[in-house]
């Protein structure tokens, strides 16, 4: 499916079975988060996640 | 059929992998994206058990805790995710279980840090007590080292400032171990190679499969036992005086380096392990 870029307008390609919490790096260089409700699926950019488990 | 939830803020290899092991365990993984969702506290449908899989700490530890007021076994529980989330609570806890640690000391002002660093002899180490991959993470091989490093902490946006962490710097060979804890059973072990002192492969350290001995395995299960944590991933460092010294402890951790370095499926044991305690 397209879904339109939150930041640049343009489409991306988002998998039909992408999941919520899946991660999307678009072509106009914004990290993506998908994101899945009732309303289907949305794409917002992804916050940094300043706190980590690192291995 | 029974569900086993996966709590998580980003979709990673990690989680998808417990996922599919869920399945392959006659689980069906009800997959809860946390910063999609909200929970209410007492209340909500959610499975008996939820495997805790947050990247980010605080998300990681007040999710659990809504979710076990609401009566969900969450594996780790909060309480263990908030202990290891700070890097003095986790030493302090391994020190009075009598777990070997570097000599550590907590200080509240730059000038007491300072004379700390006396007591302990240079080079020190100097830490947040929050984070991890090594971040903010620096060694200081004398006094104007420190001085330095410690102004430029008063002015690091974040960092908690008014506590101050400092360690021996124990000199590894070359590597240290991160050794896996799930349950009763330790699966997996790996060194993490470096030509750097901080190690983390998330900072280029390369990780090489290693053996659990039975030293390992019984410290290992130790430190589990002192943090009231299911599933740990334990930093050791190796020092060339006194054997194993425990340095770090995650509560969620990261493990498809150790999966690929060790062929050990990391995410199979913890799916198994999820479903035993699950039909207890």
């Amino acid at each position: 499916m397209q879904v339109t870029c939150p930041v640049c307008g343009l489409p991306v390609d988002v998998p039909d079975d992408a999941l919520s919490g899946e991660v999307i790096e678009h072509d106009c260089g914004t990290v993506l988060e998908v994101v899945r409700d009732e309303e289907g699926v949305r794409l917002r950019p992804l916050d940094d996640i300043k706190e980590d488990w690192g291995e | 059929m029974l569900r086993i939830g996966v709590a998580y803020d980003i979709l990673r290899w990690e989680e998808r992998a417990i996922a599919d092991a869920l399945r392959r365990n006659g689980a069906e993984p009800q997959l809860i994206h946390l910063r999609n969702t909200f929970i209410e506290l007492g209340r909500g449908e959610w499975p008996e058990l939820v495997l805790q899989r947050s990247i980010s700490h605080s998300v990681a530890s007040e999710s659990a805790s809504a979710l076990e007021s609401a009566g969900v076994t969450v594996v780790n529980g909060s309480l263990p995710i908030l202990l290891s989330n700070d890097k003095l609570l986790t030493a302090s806890i391994l020190s009075r279980a009598g777990v070997p640690t570097p000599r550590t000391v907590a200080a509240f002002t730059p000038e007491d840090t300072l004379k700390a660093a006396d007591t302990i002899g240079y080079p020190v180490v100097l830490k947040p007590v929050n984070g991890s991959w090594g971040r903010m993470v620096a060694k200081a091989r004398d006094e104007e080292e420190l001085r330095a490093l410690l102004d430029h902490r008063l002015y690091v946006p974040g960092i908690n400032s008014q506590v101050f962490l400092i360690q021996e710097y124990i000199e590894k060979p070359g590597r240290d171990i991160r050794v896996f804890v799930i349950g009763e059973d330790v699966p997996a072990a790996i060194y993490r190679v470096s030509d750097h002192w901080i190690t983390n492969t998330a900072r280029g350290g390369r990780a090489e499969a290693a053996e659990v001995d039975e030293e390992l395995r019984e410290l290992a299960i130790r430190v589990a036992e002192a943090m009231g944590a299911d599933i740990l991933g334990i930093d050791v460092f190796e020092d060339p005086r006194r054997g194993y010294v425990v340095n770090e402890v995650n509560a969620v951790p990261e493990f498809k380096n150790t999966v690929r370095a060790t062929g050990h499926p990391i995410h199979e044991r913890i799916a198994e392990y999820a479903v035993e305690l699950a039909r207890r």
